[in-house]
């Protein structure tokens, strides 16, 4: 019983990990476009959070059609919400990714150690 | 038609609106006026709000028509008002003064996009503050902090850009763990909205997962208002960006993190969850007290201006954190005065600093000599805000200190404990500004140094002596802050009962 309760939370233990090892990457890797390559891995965990809370065992997407009655419906809002977050996501790491670029160009490298070690 | 009305959804909007069509007024200086005006207008919006919640009232705002808790909901109390202040206020003063400072550190061509980043800072920051629910919150936080990064790596200091990654880390960091922590709580209470989740929040069976969500949302909210010891992306993103950037951001930003913790806390957690005011309170003064001394020490022995001034503002965070830490009504009204307060003695500073930066291209101490010749009236300015800071009688930062000894005193067996913490960091601030002060005053210049009196720019010192006035101004007649701090505790108590 007590592992068919752990393996109900599947979802919830893959958050927990993807989120560590995100979170692990951006702090270890001194490379900048490994660091955004975490944080993205970071940010997708949360996504994973939410699409997993939203779903309602039998849940159908919530189209009201006539006729019908007593349908079960997925709460949208999560879905909602987390594609709010994606475009948050993906506008950081575009404007991260531009930080990379001009980083290059005035240092002529990506490191971080060497990058502290120029000024 | 009423337009008083849709204050509150407009003092997000106009900025947020304008911000794409100051893009296309290419001519010389148009841009830097289109802003200026958008400011100003959001400065007069936030006083007549002001004015709408000096008597303690709450201002509610549905999005749409649809009503909370479906709709999206907008909302000014008396502490809202006091930001909305600050920010505006901020943005405003600072953009009047940036012409010739922004003309000389930023090209031409890229000023209409700069003064368009600037506006959505504005329009993020604004909406942080009126925003009533925690989602919205998240958005705005995210529309601020992206368009903050922009100026920061803005100027010509290419140093800029490390400190800027380092911050975009961090700082996305922060709002994930916000966004973890609102997951948590929508998953357990199914709502969004910050007044239903408080009465929702009771309800609750299983209360592990709000309390992790608790944890997530203060440590998030705490990497972005930079309490110390998450403040390591301050110095530098303060030191390096374009001087009037550090005059806007440094005024107001990581205070609006720190508004939103404190308000999130003692709106929602406090009033339901046992003992969270003990957690809270335990968590956040011990912090609040080794932000305070250890960035006042670093700030002791640092030989950078800006750098000094920047460590200076994590230790002036500890004052704001301490004061609500001691979860009473006198300790918030402190923090929230402390928060206006420090916003103009901060601002002023970094006026100041710009008009320095206007001769000075090297801004170590070190080589700042014989600058009072050179500028009377900046370095004047520089001292009055300096003084502030300090908090000495007469000046605006005196007036929160004075609040928070007060508090610390009635907070029980230890209160003398924390004035002695409050004073022995005021004389450190003595210290640090004095070294800043010998530099300006007493240093022989260096050497083949030509000494001219050549003051900053009219547009830029009479901003900086304005603040530098607004300093004293407040510090004798500091009502209208008082009040609202005091209404604005009073109500973040009643939420926490």
């Amino acid at each position: 019983m007590k592992l068919l309760e752990l393996l109900g939370y599947f979802n919830y233990w893959v958050f927990a990990i993807i989120l560590t090892v995100g979170l692990y990457a951006v702090i270890s890797k001194s490379n900048l476009i490994k660091k955004l390559i975490g944080l993205s891995i970071f940010q997708s965990a949360v996504f994973l959070m939410y699409i997993t809370m939203d779903k309602v065992e039998g849940g159908t997407a919530p189209i009201i059609q006539a006729g019908m009655k007593d349908q079960v419906f997925s709460n949208p809002l999560p879905q909602v919400l987390i594609l709010t977050a994606i475009v948050v996501g993906v506008s950081t790491l575009a404007l991260g990714l531009a930080m990379v670029v001009r980083i290059k160009e005035s240092y002529g490298t990506i490191e971080e150690n060497e990058i502290l070690g120029a000024d | 038609m009423d337009l008083l009305a849709h204050l509150p959804a407009l003092q997000v909007i106009v900025p947020m609106l304008s911000a794409p069509l100051i893009v296309l007024l290419q001519p010389r200086g148009l841009a830097w006026a289109g802003a200026t005006a958008v400011a100003l207008l959001s400065f007069a919006i936030a006083v007549s709000l002001t004015l709408a919640v000096l008597d303690g009232q709450t201002i509610e705002y549905a999005m749409g028509g649809w009503p909370a808790p479906y709709g999206i909901a907008l909302s000014v109390d008396a502490f809202s008002a006091l930001m909305l202040l600050v920010v505006t206020g901020a943005s405003t003063a600072a953009l009047l003064a940036a012409k010739p400072s922004i003309d000389k550190q930023i090209e031409l061509g890229r000023q209409p996009l700069f003064y368009s980043a600037w506006l959505l800072v504005l329009s993020g920051l604004v909406g942080i503050v009126v925003a009533a629910d925690a989602f919205n919150i998240f958005v705005f936080m995210e529309i601020s902090s992206l368009a903050s990064y922009i100026l920061i790596a803005g100027g010509p200091d290419r140093r800029a850009l490390p400190a800027v990654f380092k911050y975009l880390i961090m700082g996305t960091i922060g709002a994930t763990f916000y966004l973890i922590g609102v997951g948590l709580i929508y998953m357990m209470t199914g709502t969004l909205n910050l007044a239903d989740m408080e009465a929702r929040i009771g309800d609750v069976v299983e209360i592990n997962p709000v309390l992790v969500a608790a944890g997530f949302i203060t440590i998030g909210l705490a990497l972005k208002a930079a309490v110390f010891p998450l403040h390591v992306w301050v110095p530098n993103a303060y030191t390096h960006a374009p001087h009037m950037v550090t005059v806007f951001l440094a005024a107001c930003a990581t205070k609006v993190s720190l508004y939103v913790l404190i308000r999130f806390d003692y709106m929602v957690f406090q009033s339901k969850l046992v003992d969270h005011d003990m957690q809270f309170a335990m968590f956040a003064m011990p912090l609040a007290i080794l932000g305070i001394l250890v960035a006042s020490a670093v700030a002791m022995f640092e030989g950078h201006l800006k750098r000094l001034l920047a460590s200076s503002s994590v230790a002036q965070i500890g004052y704001i954190l301490l004061g609500a830490s001691l979860v009473s009504v006198i300790g918030l009204s402190a923090s929230a005065t402390h928060l206006f307060n420090h916003a103009l003695a901060k601002g002023g500073l970094f006026l100041a600093v710009a008009c320095l930066a206007y001769q000075y291209k090297d801004l170590r101490l070190d080589q700042l000599g014989g600058a009072s010749t050179r500028m009377p009236w900046t370095c004047a300015a520089f001292v009055v805000c300096g003084l502030s800071l300090i908090g000495v009688p007469g000046t605006a930062g005196f007036i929160s200190k004075w609040l928070l000894i007060n508090a610390a005193l009635q907070s029980g067996p230890w209160g003398w404990g924390l004035v002695a913490i409050i004073l022995i960091s005021s004389l450190m601030a003595v210290v640090y500004i004095w070294r800043i002060v010998e530099a300006l005053y007493f240093n022989d210049p260096v050497e083949d140094d030509v000494l001219t009196s050549s003051e900053a720019p009219l547009q830029l010192l009479l901003i900086t002596g304005l603040v530098a006035i607004l300093n004293i101004y407040f510090g004798i007649f500091p009502q209208v802050p008082l009040e609202l701090a005091n209404s604005a505790a009073a109500l973040l108590m009643e939420g926490a009962k």
